[in-house]
């Protein structure tokens, strides 16, 4: 038998196929880091691959979500140990192939100075990755398991066992009636809060920055510094003033503002339909800064010698704009502009900050003015939904995930990162 | 044929004017009723008015006279705690990241990228359920190292693909020449790389410092007691908890966050708009 094959076969205990390829160093540092591992993590896998098979068969000895937890945990670890394991296979393997041939093995010093050369950028992302996998991916595996499993107020640890139920969640979204009631309520408002007001605020940022960069327009600083104050001051500070700007019975909008023009206090905050125009209206106000920003930039980047060409062939200011202007802000603009709709999309805070998702909706979880993330912040905080909001978690991240993935197949970003 | 140019010339810059006049108001007129509300006396704000008759200092000094639900000098020193080493941190992190990412060919490389592209679509929001139940169980209460792991971990994805960019960018002769030169990779990391992606810096640097201060998810999930609270879970509580009595309490202590805020931000304004329209426009 060939020495490729006979030496990964070997390496099915990690360390053993090195020993025959004779690099005794190595297959020593392999055969430690395996015994290591499963000393280290034995009981860690052993409880976690149990707990997470189970969640627990005893009250109150186990704690389902505690089980769960470690149960994800021991995947990752898992995930890290077949990544050495496979690299011990691969290495047996390369090494018999050269036996095969006739070449020499790689010695321990080629070894080691590949591994310093070849290890750099693991060594200084390596610290990113761990922080991302405590900090982004454990919590997010965690949540997306929650969903398929039963846990809220009645199934939760000490007293109660959470247990596996598959897809139910999700089948009782789209079955029971106040669910998918709901559900869709909800995501109608989202959809239409995310297009109104990120159109609102784009095309308000794109027509100011257009306004404010005409030749004869004079004190242009002063009117670029104010046009920015909104985004610079910090986004809660400003929604929890209009919060108190639209107040029903206080607020300055009421009282001062509509009564001035002898107009009847607006329920902004009570009402559904005013507190959606509210809403908007302070979406557009706190968003269009940056739009304006960077359209100016791009403006200022438009080479005067295509308006030069266009003027001596005679085209009207109009056909200079439609067909020069325009077209170039959305080529150089398109991928911000779209990330202004999945910002609003999550734009949690300005639904939440205003006046908490309101007003209450008899019989709903949401209410009136409620996107899906601000529903699934009260059904986790609120009503201890877990899996519902985390089934609803599932669905709001593959709808974002499916319409970002859309976009980025059409900037050519992906294609520079691949 | 000329008249008509020159009025319509003139109309134009009418509008024009009577536009961005209106705009400057729209903007001006809820920060300036917000500085009014602060100096008026009362906590009604039925009778405030945007230049107060009685103009009192009252509600600053409410702000730091040590009542246990309102520590707003404590709360200001969480969150511009909490702020600056998220900030740091991510910059550390994210120029590391980018630097492998950009100058080196890896094995996983472009496995890893794909993970970050995808994992700056799913709002970090998803991890809410699961720091909720776990803080809960765990005690993980009121800490606020690891609400400020938790941001790093959350600036990472979109930053490294911002900085990676900008990276990508500047011409690789100039890392060869110098490692013909013999310097190492971290030296042409510091010497090189980072001081000429100094505007994407400051865009890391914007978001690490403004992401924190615009979170209200994360830390009202793990911050708890009064004392641990950041400046918007404060602010937030004081105004909903007796909502309209303290609202000119609320105005004082925007105006104190405001201002430093809006003025460091005007003032570094030129440098991470050159790194964002770059940055954004390149995608």
């Amino acid at each position: 038998m060939a020495h490729r094959t006979i030496a990964p076969l070997l390496s099915i205990i990690p360390g053993l196929g090195q020993f025959y390829n004779k690099q005794w160093v190595k297959g020593l540092v392999f055969l430690i880091l395996a015994a290591a591992f499963f000393i280290a993590f034995g009981d860690l896998l052993n409880m976690g691959f149990w707990g997470l098979f189970t969640l627990g068969t005893e009250v109150p000895r186990d704690n389902s979500i505690f089980l769960l937890a470690e149960g994800i945990i021991a995947l990752i670890v898992t995930a890290f140990g077949l990544g050495i394991y496979y690299w011990n296979l691969k290495d047996a393997y390369k090494n018999g192939k050269l036996r095969d041939e006739n070449f020499p093995v790689t010695s321990l010093k080629s070894e080691y100075q590949n591994l310093i050369a070849q290890g750099y950028p693991y060594l200084v992302s390596g610290p990113s990755l761990f922080l991302l996998i405590f900090a982004v991916i454990f919590p997010i595996l965690f949540s997306f398991a929650l969903a398929f499993t039963n846990y809220d107020l009645y199934h939760s640890p000490p007293a109660n066992l959470a247990d596996w139920v598959g897809l139910e969640t999700f089948a009782e979204i789209f079955t029971v009636d106040i669910w998918r009631a709901t559900f869709f309520d909800v995501l109608a408002w989202t959809v239409i809060w995310t297009v109104v007001a990120s159109t609102l605020q784009v095309s308000l940022g794109i027509f100011i920055a257009i306004v404010v960069n005409q030749k004869e327009v004079r004190f242009k600083r002063f009117f670029r510094t104010i046009l920015v104050l909104p985004w610079a001051v910090p986004g809660f500070v400003t929604i929890l003033i209009f919060a108190g700007l639209f107040n029903d019975s206080f607020g300055a909008i009421n009282n001062d503002i509509l009564a001035f023009f002898g107009i009847d206090p607006v329920p902004w905050m009570t009402d559904e339909t005013w507190s959606r125009l509210a809403l908007i209206l302070m979406q557009g106000w706190l968003g269009f800064p940056y739009i304006f920003i960077v359209t100016t930039g791009v403006l200022q980047s438009i080479p005067d010698d295509l308006y030069e060409a266009a003027t001596i062939d005679g085209a009207s200011i109009f056909a200079k704009f439609k067909n020069i202007t325009l077209p170039m802000i959305f080529i150089a603009m398109a991928p911000i502009i779209i990330t202004q709709f999945t910002f609003n999309f999550n734009n949690f805070n300005i639904i939440y900050l205003f006046n908490g998702g309101g007003p209450a909706v008899a019989g709903s979880t949401a209410g009136g003015t409620d996107i899906l993330v601000s529903w699934i912040y009260k059904l986790t905080m609120q009503s201890s939904q877990y899996s519902l909001a985390a089934a609803l978690t599932i669905l709001l991240s593959i709808f974002v995930v499916g319409i970002a993935l859309w976009q980025f197949r059409r900037t050519n970003s992906f294609k520079e990162g691949a | 044929m000329q008249t008509t140019m020159k009025t319509n010339r003139l109309l134009r810059l009418f509008f024009t004017y009577a536009f961005l006049l209106f705009m400057t108001v729209l903007i001006l007129y809820p920060l300036l009723w917000t500085v009014g509300a602060s100096f008026n006396p009362g906590n009604s704000l039925i009778s405030t008015s945007i230049i107060p008759e009685n103009p009192t200092l009252d509600h600053y000094r409410e702000l730091f006279a040590g009542k246990e639900s309102l520590q707003y000098g404590k709360w200001y020193l969480n969150s511009l705690k909490i702020s600056i080493f998220t900030m740091l941190g991510s910059m550390i992190t994210v120029s590391f990241t980018a630097y492998a990412f950009s100058r080196f060919r890896f094995k996983g490389r472009k496995n890893a990228l794909m993970l970050f592209l995808l994992l700056q679509m799913i709002p970090q929001f998803a991890a809410l359920i699961a720091l909720f139940v776990l803080a809960q169980i765990l005690g993980m209460m009121n800490s606020h190292w690891l609400l400020i792991l938790l941001y790093i971990g959350g600036q990472i994805p979109m930053n490294t693909y911002l900085m990676k960019g900008y990276m990508d960018s500047i011409p690789m002769d100039l890392d060869e020449s110098a490692k013909i030169d013999g310097a190492s990779n971290t030296r042409i990391f510091w010497q090189i790389l980072l001081p000429l992606s100094r505007p994407m810096l400051a865009v890391v640097a914007m978001n690490g410092f403004t992401g924190p201060l615009g979170d209200f998810v994360l830390s009202s999930v793990i911050l708890r007691t009064p004392e641990a609270f950041t400046l918007p879970i404060g602010l937030y509580k004081l105004v909903n908890d007796v909502m309209g009595a303290s609202y000119t309490t609320f105005a004082a202590g925007a105006i104190l966050i405001s201002i430093p805020i809006a003025v460091t931000f005007l003032l570094l304004q030129k440098q991470f708009v050159s790194g964002l329209t770059a940055g954004g426009t390149k995608g």
